[in-house]
């Protein structure tokens, strides 16, 4: 399928010029890359390029020295995280960040937690308002549950359930407050081969289905050149390049860096 | 309307007589939805007029492959009434799997479930070139298909909205066409040897052998059905399909293959069918969480599991037993049989069959003692299931009951069992030469299993006649009777004997990887994956138990004392269907086996103590690969027949 008819559009996030740093250690130095609506964004590096930083600047947990982010259409010098969340970034961790003890059904619903309007009071009487929220919310959790087929471990606590299922019910999470831009943190890290592949298909069918923007790091360079539209790569704190995997995949500078060259 | 002699007629007669009452349930989001008979005979109309919009005709062949959806089932009926013939496909075949059926039944329309069943047909379209329209349940993933052959469910509905305004009466004359001796369905033999074979049935084979044995059970409409075996096998047509539309009974349809257990607590079903695989699984099941439950709870369940060994069969089968036997059993009753079914999904259960393979007896005896009224049937496609019953209050674990009603059984000098009944199939499609093979000159059917009357007239399954074999010294060699013994145990999987012309029974042997896992797991074993766990000195202690106790059984029986296990080995993976080691239905296919790992049957015969193998194996996504491992043979000690122990 080509780019044009997955209706890829204009840019729909953009940073500009972002420089972060932590002390005298310097995470971003003068990053900028757009996102385009409806594609799926990929930003690889090295270890410790500054990937998970510049996800914590998107969507407001890390708060730039230097840069703008402009989100549909709005540019701020730093976005604030519940901001974030309210204007539909949705994110998932790299070390999972889910409530351990919970089902899964529950973690998710938590997702839906922007959506409600109901007050704290009306959902602990669950009389009116609180009710009918909670079963529209609870479909759209369902069907959330089916299109990630996880159905089976609905009523699971989350502690339970295996390292490449709890990736899953994350993203669900995250899906859950229906975001247009998602950003993922590593969604294939020690997975084995058969998990990869599904949530390869997951997140592509994600991107079909709702239309959502998605912006993933990812180590595995098969997955990213697989799925990816284009290709960000940073290399200690700075844009070393950014096109398609293929141009990406034939620039010296990257495969000096990223691939490792003798120092 | 005439008759109820076909399918569709029974739909309009069910529409008309309990048009609310539910006909087939699913779960989805996870709610169950329901469709009344009312709803369904609309959509089928409607499906009927699409279908014949698209030309599919009266004689043409509709494949249908997916898990069980109501719409699949609902695509069976309309195909029914405009008299093409529903040809159900193993949803968990592979592409290359499915061309043969489909191009021997020169199939031009298929309904599937999903993406992933989209793209297996289309990967064979160029190898199936008759096959134009391809319809889908489950549009996930498929915007962006461009084929033309591919069109929604939702599509065929238009389609058959739109022709059912210009003919308004089609679909009951339709319906008014069909005869009692048009072919209803066309099964796919499983096929143990060579291609599959398509078995031709009509709806007089189908609908008088389940109706018989509906009236012989007393089935009602209140029954409630859960359909979890592929649709491609004929169990599940006559369970889930035959007898719901003869009855009017409620089918109900899983969320997921993986919520199966979940979806049986909550359905709860009268009426239930599960092979012994299955029935193993769940007690294979309860026994690890037995072992996990606190020793109070544990203690309970070994004591009260022992009264119902007891004397539980008996108070199914209304014989007497002693009143301090009974009060045992109530209360056992109270605190562990019937939380056990609840568990097991089973606590409503008025009639439970399981067949497709020989039971080992302690498994069958495990749920008739807790109080299900579990019985076991014999027929095959060929014969629409039912040959044997057996009739309430007379189970015996070791055979399947005397003949269904209505069905003629013999048994031929040489041993094979004959039969005779209305619900034998036409023919094999497209094939003559097997159809008159399968018949005796007289028109008895040939089933190819070999087996015996006992002194009440109920017949008792060995084995396949084939398979049979002796022993170099010429004792009986029962191979798969060997295998069900071992396969009781928990922690074996699979098991395949060899046997026939050699000196001795040695045993290849799968062990169950949760079983086994869990074990190692509490004995605080760390193992890297299946084949690691495998090899396992731990392993092979618990297996060669298994061994021994098989052992000590045969050699108490005279006439098979002879084919004790000598020596065994464990394999460094699981039997697949998709390796060609089992069958679909997962019956293993001991001679492809024994050529696939031909040289561990050497070494096993030879005496070796290991032996280096190499496999090749198919993995999900189609591609091949080899694994290789040194596998480690062991002896197992063998036992003095029965005669001899007395006198020692």
């Amino acid at each position: 399928m080509t780019p044009s008819d997955r209706g890829i559009g204009a840019p729909i996030l953009a940073v500009e010029g972002v420089s972060l740093a932590f002390g005298g250690v310097r995470a971003l130095q003068g990053v900028s890359f757009d996102v385009r609506e409806h594609e799926v964004r990929a930003i690889i590096g090295p270890n410790g390029a500054g990937k998970s930083s510049m996800l914590n600047v998107i969507n407001g947990v890390y708060h730039p020295q230097e840069g703008t982010i402009t989100f549909k259409g709005r540019s701020r010098r730093d976005m604030v995280a519940h901001e974030a969340a309210a204007q539909g970034i949705g994110r998932t961790f790299q070390n999972i960040a889910l409530f351990r003890g919970m089902t899964v059904l529950d973690n998710i619903m938590t997702g839906r937690n922007v959506k409600m309007r109901s007050t704290f009071l009306e959902q602990s009487i669950w009389i009116g308002r609180a009710r009918r929220e909670e079963l529209a919310h609870r479909r759209k959790v369902e069907e959330i549950i089916d299109f990630l087929e996880i159905q089976h471990i609905r009523r699971t606590p989350v502690g339970r359930l295996p390292y490449g299922l709890q990736k899953r019910v994350e993203l669900a999470r995250a899906l859950a407050m229906e975001p247009e831009l998602l950003l993922l943190d590593e969604p294939m890290a020690g997975m084995n081969l058969e998990e990869k592949q599904d949530m390869c298909r997951f997140i592509l069918d994600v991107n079909e289905q709702f239309g959502t923007t998605v912006v993933l790091i990812e180590h595995d360079m098969g997955v990213v050149m697989d799925i990816s539209d284009r290709v960000v790569v940073l290399d200690y704190g700075r844009k070393i390049a950014d096109g398609t995997p293929d141009e990406v995949r034939g620039n010296q500078t990257v495969i000096d860096a990223y691939l490792g060259v003798a120092h | 309307m005439a008759e109820l002699d076909t399918f569709p007629r029974l739909l309009l007669h069910h529409a008309q007589v309990r048009p609310d009452r539910p006909a087939i349930r699913e779960k989805d989001l996870g709610i169950w939805q329901t469709a009344t008979w009312r709803q369904m005979a609309d959509e089928v109309r409607l499906l009927a007029c699409g279908l014949a919009a698209q030309g599919l005709t009266r004689g043409q062949h509709l494949a249908l492959v997916g898990e069980n959806r109501p719409r699949l089932y609902f695509a069976m009926t309309a195909a029914q009434a405009l008299g093409a013939i529903p040809v159900p496909l193993y949803q968990d075949a592979v592409a290359q799997e499915m061309v043969y059926v489909l191009r021997d039944a020169e199939v031009t329309h298929a309904i599937v479930e999903d993406q992933e069943q989209v793209d297996k047909l289309l990967e064979i379209l160029p190898q199936c070139p008759r096959l134009a329209h391809i319809y889908f349940d489950d549009p996930r993933g498929l915007r962006g298909y461009r084929q033309p052959q591919i069109a929604s469910y939702e599509r065929l509905l238009e389609a058959g909205r739109s022709f059912l305004a210009t003919h308004p009466r089609f679909f009951e004359e339709e319906i008014g066409q069909g005869r009692p001796d048009d072919t209803a369905a066309m099964h796919y033999t499983s096929g143990t040897t060579a291609h599959p074979k398509g078995v031709v049935l009509t709806y007089r084979n189908l609908i008088e052998s389940g109706r018989s044995a509906a009236q012989m059970e007393g089935l009602t409409d209140r029954e409630d059905v859960l359909a979890y075996l592929p649709l491609a096998w004929i169990g599940q047509n006559i369970f889930s399909y035959t007898q719901w539309l003869v009855v009017g009974f409620c089918v109900n349809c899983p969320e997921s293959p993986a919520t199966v257990m979940t979806d049986l607590r909550e359905i709860a079903p009268t009426y239930y069918f599960a092979p012994p695989r299955v029935l193993e699984a769940l007690l294979t099941q309860v026994a690890i969480r037995m072992e996990d439950a606190a020793r109070i709870k544990r203690g309970m369940y070994r004591y009260f599991m022992g009264v119902a060994r007891r004397v539980g069969g008996r108070i199914l089968d209304g014989q007497p037993v002693g009143l301090v036997d009974r009060l045992r059993y109530g209360l056992g009753e109270l605190l562990v049989y019937g939380p056990l079914r609840n568990v097991l999904g089973m606590s409503r259960v008025r009639v439970a069959y399981t067949a497709g393979e020989a039971i080992g007896p302690d498994l069958f005896t495990f749920y008739r003692s807790i109080g299900i009224n579990m019985k076991q049937l014999y027929g095959s496609t060929e014969t629409s299931v039912f040959v044997c019953i057996q009739p309430n209050g007379q189970i015996k674990p070791d055979t399947v009951g005397p003949p269904a009603p209505g069905v003629e059984v013999k048994v031929t000098d040489a041993g094979e069992i004959l039969i005779r009944s209305p619900g034998l199939f036409r023919e094999y499609y497209k094939d003559p030469q097997a159809t008159a093979d399968a018949r005796t000159p007289d028109g008895w059917f040939r089933t190819g299993d070999a087996g015996y009357f006992d002194q009440d007239g109920h017949l008792k399954i060995l084995d396949r006649a084939k398979d049979v074999g002796k022993l170099v010294d010429g004792t009986l060699f029962a191979p798969k009777y060997i295998e069900n013994k071992l396969k009781f145990f928990p922690y074996v999987k699979e098991a395949v004997a060899f046997g026939d012309g050699r000196a001795m029974v040695c045993c290849m042997i799968n062990i169950d990887y949760e079983a086994v896992g869990n074990w190692a797991e509490r004995r605080n074993l760390a193992y890297t994956g299946y084949a690691d766990l495998a090899s396992r000195p731990e392993a092979y202690g618990l297996v060669r138990d298994c061994v021994e106790q098989v052992n000590a059984d045969l050699a108490a029986d005279a006439k098979l004392a002879n084919s004790q296990i000598h020596r065994f080995v464990i394999l460094h993976k699981e039997l697949d269907a998709d390796d060609e080691e089992l069958t679909r239905t997962r019956k293993v296919r001991r001679g492809f086996i024994g050529d696939k790992y031909g040289a561990l049957v050497d070494a096993l015969y030879a005496g070796r103590k290991e032996q280096f193998i190499e496999t090749k194996v198919r993995f999900e996504d189609g591609r091949t690969g080899s694994i290789s491992a040194t596998l480690r043979i062991e002896d197992a000690k063998t036992f003095a027949p029965a005669a001899a122990k007395l006198a020692a």
